[in-house]
């Protein structure tokens, strides 16, 4: 019977289509979300330079001193003192062969003899650090006050307020009569190092998490409307679970674009902090406090502003292109387009 | 929109007073001493005397109170005095800086003219520029000069005023000369040389502050031409026969300026603030430098003040920015 029914069928669709519908089939497995992501990123042409760019620096930064010979710390004295001070960058041997330069010293010296580049890969490093640290912090602290905030009603209005009391501070001010008071106390408990470090890498993710937590609540407000956490609460999953399992996940990439923007705040933060000589000692370099001690000199030696401020503002602009590219990458309304 | 705007102002209050309080505990924890540079064989009794003189000898709340007696009723009577010739505020105890023993309020009207000429006209050279620019590259979407547009303002958000004020130095004044390094404020204008030198040592602090203000502005106002460009009044401008001029520069301008005269009124402050490092490169002694001075030595009521006036600033160019909302875009009342 099957047979008669089969042959009939094909008989009638032959007479008027040649084929029956199928069902289209992938030719390929179904893409994450994330390769969606990287695929429309890497065509966003400054967000990949940037990428390349900041990938380098930190390369250069955390892994040039194992190469490189020079030592940082290293101060001469003595007749080597006198041959080693005050180097200019080797490039100027092209067109100046009377001056005080040397292929080992590719970017010169300072005052007292220490190599420029070794200096600077090491203030990198703080810089960078600092940087990092402190967008983490920012972070954590603006996600969950704006989750806490988009979440619980009761909280909203308190936490908001709050948020807009801290929009509201001088925050400059603060920051550099905050290093002041805390900055004794601190290097006690923290050693001279450790102790400015902890101090900045506070202050400045203490300062700047409010944007992150306005954005995050406005988006757990809308999620909090929908579907899917309708039914996750049906069937009975409390708030800490929800917020992990299913607000989290979906507030992720507004929270990484603020998390390349956080970085590149927190850099210029630091560096000028360290530039108006509220930052690390002056033996501690960072990309800031290098500028700030080579202002005084420029005349003669322009070369020892140039390069750290070149490495603030290339680091800085590198990390905003990405951003850039990242929110593009993260808006499935712009991507495929 | 009046009672919107009178809540407002009432708001304002208590985040005012919270943040001087907040300013004030934090500088209770500062370690120095008044007293520190007073001769160890001056008596303790004395010395005593002296820092009652300063105002130290009583408890927190009360100096707190004090201080907003003096800050909020005091220098605005002797404010009244000095224009009037009224006698409202005759030996009442003001705001003392422990630095120069002088009236803070004093220090800081003398060093407010400095400030307000370099920021204020940076900020209004800067946002002369970015408004054309905005419009162009909105208007030519995705050409060079757009492309160009994006790419400096993205430069100009990323490179410190620390870096562009040193770099300019470097270029115009150690390489080239043209422009003084230093701004110096003695300077009296009363012929046209001195005219010139004036306007030649603000060439370069003005750039400098102009670059940021620029490049974020020229921003917005891109963003919000291209949101207008879209929208059906315009096709209904051009289908009525409007010429191009007429159809971006008064239709889609005027509608594009509400969001971008809030970015600039909330943009005066952080002017101020990105201000004291760009003092500090081209040694104007503005206030952001007298807060430096003052942080450096230790000179609590001086900061107290300097830090709450930033602080009300902020608060009020986010007022300001609010009431301007409403009372230009009349879908926004907030009543």
């Amino acid at each position: 019977m099957t047979e008669a029914n089969e042959s009939r069928v094909t008989a009638v669709t032959s007479a008027v289509v040649t084929e029956p519908l199928t069902d289209p089939i992938p030719s390929a497995p179904p893409r994450s979300q994330w390769v969606d992501v990287w695929h429309q990123f890497s065509r966003h042409r400054g967000a990949l330079a940037g990428l390349v760019v900041f990938v380098t620096i930190l390369l250069v930064v955390f892994i040039g001193p194992l190469i490189y010979a020079q030592d940082a710390k290293y101060v001469p004295t003595g007749r080597e003192f006198l041959k080693l001070k005050d180097m200019r960058p080797a490039y100027v041997l092209l067109w100046d062969g009377d001056a005080k330069a040397d292929w080992a010293h590719p970017l010169g010296t300072d005052n007292i003899g220490r190599d420029t580049l070794a200096r600077l890969m090491q203030g990198g490093q703080v810089s960078i650090t600092v940087g990092l640290a402190a967008m983490l912090l920012s972070l954590v602290l603006g996600t969950f006050i704006g989750v806490t905030a988009g979440y619980f009603r009761k909280l909203d209005g308190p936490l908001m307020r709050v948020t807009d009391l801290f929009l509201a501070l001088p925050l400059l001010p603060l920051l550099l009569v905050t290093v002041l008071l805390f900055r004794e106390p601190l290097k006690v408990a923290f050693g001279v190092e450790g102790g400015i470090f902890v101090l900045i890498v506070f202050i400045v993710g203490v300062t700047s998490w409010m944007q992150t937590a306005r954005i995050v609540r406005g988006d757990v407000l809308a999620l909090k409307e929908r579907e899917f956490v309708l039914a996750a609460q049906s069937i009975g999953t409390r708030s800490g679970k929800m917020v992990i399992r299913h607000i989290l996940p979906n507030v992720l990439s507004p929270i990484m674009v603020s998390a390349t923007l956080g970085i590149a705040t927190a850099i210029i933060t630091e560096s000028a902090l360290s530039f108006l000589g509220f930052g690390f000692p002056p033996d501690f370099p960072t990309w800031g406090r290098l500028l700030n001690d080579a202002v005084d000199r420029m005349t003669f030696f322009p070369e020892r502003a140039i390069w750290p401020g070149v490495l603030i503002s290339v680091t800085v602009l590198s990390v905003n292109y990405m951003g850039d590219g990242l929110r593009d990458a993260l808006d499935p309304r712009i991507r495929g387009r | 929109m009046l009672t919107f705007t009178i809540r407002r102002l009432v708001l304002a209050i208590p985040t005012l007073l919270f943040i001087s309080l907040a300013i004030f505990l934090l500088l209770e924890l500062a370690p120095g001493d008044p007293m520190a540079q007073v001769p160890l064989t001056v008596p303790p009794e004395v010395k005593e005397k002296m820092r009652e003189a300063l105002g130290l000898g009583q408890p927190v709340h009360i100096r707190f109170v004090k201080w907003l007696y003096q800050f909020f009723v005091i220098e605005p009577a002797i404010f009244v005095d000095t224009l009037f010739g009224t006698t409202w505020a005759e030996g009442e105890q003001r705001v003392i800086s422990w630095q120069t023993r002088s009236p803070v309020m004093e220090i800081v009207v003398q060093r407010l003219p400095q400030t307000l000429t370099v920021v204020g006209l940076a900020y209004v050279v800067g946002v002369l520029i970015a408004l054309p620019i905005g419009i162009y590259s909105a208007y030519k979407q995705y050409s060079v000069f757009d492309q160009a547009g994006t790419f400096i303002s993205m430069v100009g958000f990323s490179v410190p005023p620390f870096f562009s004020g040193v770099l300019v130095i470097v270029i115009f004044s150690v390489q080239l000369g043209w422009f003084p390094s230093i701004y110096d404020t003695t300077l009296k204008v009363n012929s046209w040389d001195t005219f010139w030198l004036q306007v030649r040592q603000m060439v370069m602090p003005v750039m400098v502050l102009a670059l940021q203000t620029t490049a974020q502005i020229s921003r917005f106002m891109r963003a919000s031409m291209l949101d207008n460009l879209n929208q059906d009044y315009v096709r209904t401008a051009r289908a009525k026969g409007l010429s191009e001029a007429t159809v971006v520069m008064v239709h889609v301008l005027r509608n594009s300026m509400i969001p971008v005269i809030t970015v600039i009124a909330l943009g005066v402050p952080s002017i101020f603030g990105g201000a004291i490092i760009t003092e500090q490169v081209f040694k104007v002694n503005g206030i952001g430098q007298l807060l430096i001075t003052a942080i450096e030595a230790n000179d609590l009521p001086m900061v107290h003040t300097l830090t709450f006036i930033f602080a009300v600033l902020i608060v009020l160019f986010n007022l300001i920015a609010d009431v301007l909302y409403g009372v230009l875009d009349p879908r926004i009342r907030y009543d």
